[in-house]
């Protein structure tokens, strides 16, 4: 028999089936809605048989872990070899504080380091600027300067543990930065690894944390990508980020496909700037978000190493097997957990985490359950690094590679996710790029949309949120022992900075400052002066402030 | 119809720049029939208080997400009295943790709306509240 009789036979049994057995069900007991939809609200069908995947083909869609197309995974054992990287975002206080909840996290079995910066760091202020003010220290550690991050990594041998700093429109300043610290603590740069998130586009898409605008933001990026790869080859220069775009309100194809585009952008600039592919994009990695829909999300992470290297081989023509494999790292969805109910979120993200691990993650962050109300507590941030653990060594997933692949449905969702990102990079071509599709607003509105319509979802009862709109207590246990940032760190940094400012060579800075602004206005590589400044102590503030007149500020289109 | 359409003011004091809570909130104010200014990120406290005089509005909702609320949220409170807007109401919304709430009430705050709040809440609060629907037909 042919494929197509075997096929044509199968969509005969189905009809029978309905016929035979459903159709008196749906009689008898009637679904409980007209339409099942994802929480993305994609719709999902009642029942997926190999009639779902017409011409499936394992070899050119699936293939073998570890080999093109890589739906299966980049790692040919999957897990058996190694468990991915837990690596715990953490930072609050001062450099002080953040030094000693790393070391807590690396005596309790993390196996890796990620920095979050407080908000006037991300904005490129230092911690004395008066908008500073009410923000020290609150969302993530305060570092305005070589000076506090010496005290981050005190303790901590920068060469042996990998950290991943998440960073973006002043990325290169505190890159320079680490940098120097690491070169304090007499570490070979040639061997440090960790990851920079520096990925401004999806801050003009979704997290709003920029400084300049997009072309010279571009142009930084391109500059740390062209110095790694020369000076740091093990630091992955950008984490091209759908995070915080689906964070912001999208669905997980628009996260999929607007960040896969973000990606396809900073491959189209460094190959502008003169780099060839194979040299730097194996260093690219990405980090995508797990939300509560558990098969949505596996396979938009299997679409994702699938796109990525048909994009790879068709678009750039890339030949190295190591610029086709796409690596990523996974956080549970913060948006997901609710204040109601907080230890209910322990349960979503062990969901949550699940998923990304399922999909193959290399590295993972858990949520705490008490995010929705504070920053972690120490209790609540190690119960998120066990969820790791358990799922590690007590559930079984890890034991053989890929364990969902072949299943009808999960397949049909990895399809649809690989056909719908595509359709999205043809619109974004068509505005001639990601930055043009930004200054159009184009993502930006594609976003509030799918809010806006989840929303509307929640509030009219179609989609349930336990503890939030069902199974409402009214007098809740609510979480205890939450972190509290007092202002003591504004006066600490204060305090700190005046010094730095009193004892450095003042002539060094402004002369390095200069050659900074300078080289700006050129074509030069901004990284080794950025070292310049940093290891004569300039800060923060006075880096991005050098490079405005140069670059200009960026201002949000209104739409 | 005479009657004259509810203004709010919604912002963003502070430095986060997580606005899909504000965003959605000004979409349902709208589809509710109000009129909504939204100022934008990053505004600073007097900012916000002269957008708040420049537009005549009602109301002035924040929003803050990084925890800068007990600093900023008073200070625009304070301003918009200076400012001789006595009878506008000034809501939040944001991260707050519940043990804030009380004092944030003190210090002149109407009301706090935490993660999970209907957006039909913040509509019924806006149009029991607020100046120009309280007045007579």
């Amino acid at each position: 028999m042919s494929t197509t009789e075997v096929g044509n036979r199968l969509q005969e049994s189905e009809r029978e089936w309905e016929e035979r057995t459903l159709n008196p069900t749906l009689k008898r007991i009637p679904e409980s809605k007209s339409e099942f939809t994802t929480v993305s609200l994609a719709p999902v069908e009642r029942l997926y048989t190999p009639n779902s995947i017409p011409d499936f083909d394992y070899e050119s869609q699936l293939g073998f872990p570890g080999e093109p197309p890589y739906t299966r995974g980049i790692h040919a054992t999957g897990y058996r070899g190694k468990f991915w990287t837990m690596r715990q975002f953490a930072g609050f206080g001062s450099a002080f504080d953040t030094n000693k909840r790393f070391k807590y996290l690396l005596d309790h079995g993390q196996t890796g380091l990620s920095v979050a910066f407080d908000l006037p760091t991300l904005m490129g202020y230092d911690s004395d600027h008066p908008v500073s003010e009410g923000e020290v220290g609150k969302c993530g550690v305060a570092i305005s300067s070589l000076a506090d991050m010496e005290v981050l990594f005190e303790g901590i041998p920068i060469e042996q543990v990998t950290t991943s700093m998440t960073i973006n429109a002043p990325a290169s300043m505190i890159f320079a930065m680490f940098l120097a610290a690491a070169e304090k603590q007499g570490a070979d740069l040639k061997k440090v690894g960790g990851t920079l998130q520096n990925d401004i586009l999806k801050e003009y898409i979704a997290q709003k944390e920029w400084i300049y605008p997009p072309r010279p933001s571009m142009r930084l990026i391109t500059d740390t990508i062209e110095f790694c790869t020369r000076e740091v080859p093990r630091f992955n220069p950008i984490s091209v980020s759908g995070y915080h775009i689906r964070e912001a309100g999208s669905t997980a194809l628009q996260e999929l496909a607007f960040t896969l585009r973000d990606g396809i952008e900073y491959v189209q600039y460094a190959v502008d700037a003169g780099m060839a592919v194979d040299d730097f994009v194996p260093r690219l990695s990405f980090f995508f978000n797990a939300h509560n829909d558990f098969f949505e999300e596996i396979a938009k992470y299997r679409a994702a190493r699938r796109i990525w290297h048909r994009v790879m081989v068709e678009r750039f023509g890339a030949k190295n097997p190591r610029s086709w494999m796409l690596r990523f790292h996974t956080q549970t969805a913060g948006v997901s957990l609710t204040a109601q109910q907080p230890l209910n979120n322990i349960v979503r993200v062990a969901i949550q985490a699940l998923a990304g691990v399922l999909g193959g993650t290399q590295s993972l962050h858990t949520d705490a359950y008490d995010e929705a109300l504070a920053l972690p507590s120490d209790e609540a941030a190690l119960i998120a690094l066990r969820t790791q653990q358990i799922i590690a060594h007590e559930s079984g997933v890890v034991n053989t590679v890929d364990p969902l692949g072949g299943s009808y449905f999960l397949e049909k969702l990895t399809r649809d996710m690989e056909d719908g990102a595509f359709d999205y990079f043809r619109k974004i071509d068509g505005f001639g790029g990601m930055v043009e599709a930004i200054d159009m607003g184009y993502p930006q509105r594609e976003i509030q949309d799918s809010s806006y319509e989840y929303q509307k979802a929640v509030e009219c009862g179609d989609k349930i949120i336990v503890g939030v709109n069902d199974y409402v207590m009214s007098d809740e246990a609510s979480a205890t022992n939450l972190l509290q940032i007092d202002e003591s760190v504004a006066d600490l940094q204060a305090e700190r900075l005046k010094k730095l400012r009193a004892e450095r060579n003042n002539t060094k800075v402004e002369q390095t400052l200069k050659a900074l602004a300078d080289g700006a206005g050129g074509r030069e590589n901004t990284m080794p002066l950025l070292l310049d400044c940093v290891r004569a102590y300039a800060t923060l503030g006075e880096m991005c402030d050098a490079l405005k007149p140069v670059f200009g500020i960026y201002q949000e289109p209104a739409f | 119809m005479s009657e004259e359409r509810i203004r709010v003011l919604l912002a963003k004091p502070g430095l986060d720049g997580h606005d899909r809570g504000v965003k959605v909130i000004a979409r349902a104010l709208r589809d509710a029939g109000m009129e909504v200014i939204y100022t934008g990120l990053r505004q600073t406290p007097e900012m916000v208080v002269s957008a708040a005089v420049q537009e005549d509005v009602d109301a002035i909702g924040l929003s803050i997400l990084s925890g800068a609320h007990m600093t900023l949220f008073p200070r625009v409170v304070d301003l918009a009295r200076e400012a001789g807007l006595t009878d506008v109401i000034v809501f939040g919304g944001g991260i707050i943790p519940d043990e804030d709430v009380p004092r944030l009430k003190e210090l002149g705050v109407s009301a706090v709306f935490t993660p999970g709040t209907r957006m039909d809440e913040i509509i019924d609060f806006i149009r029991k509240n607020s100046r120009r629907a309280a007045q007579p037909a």
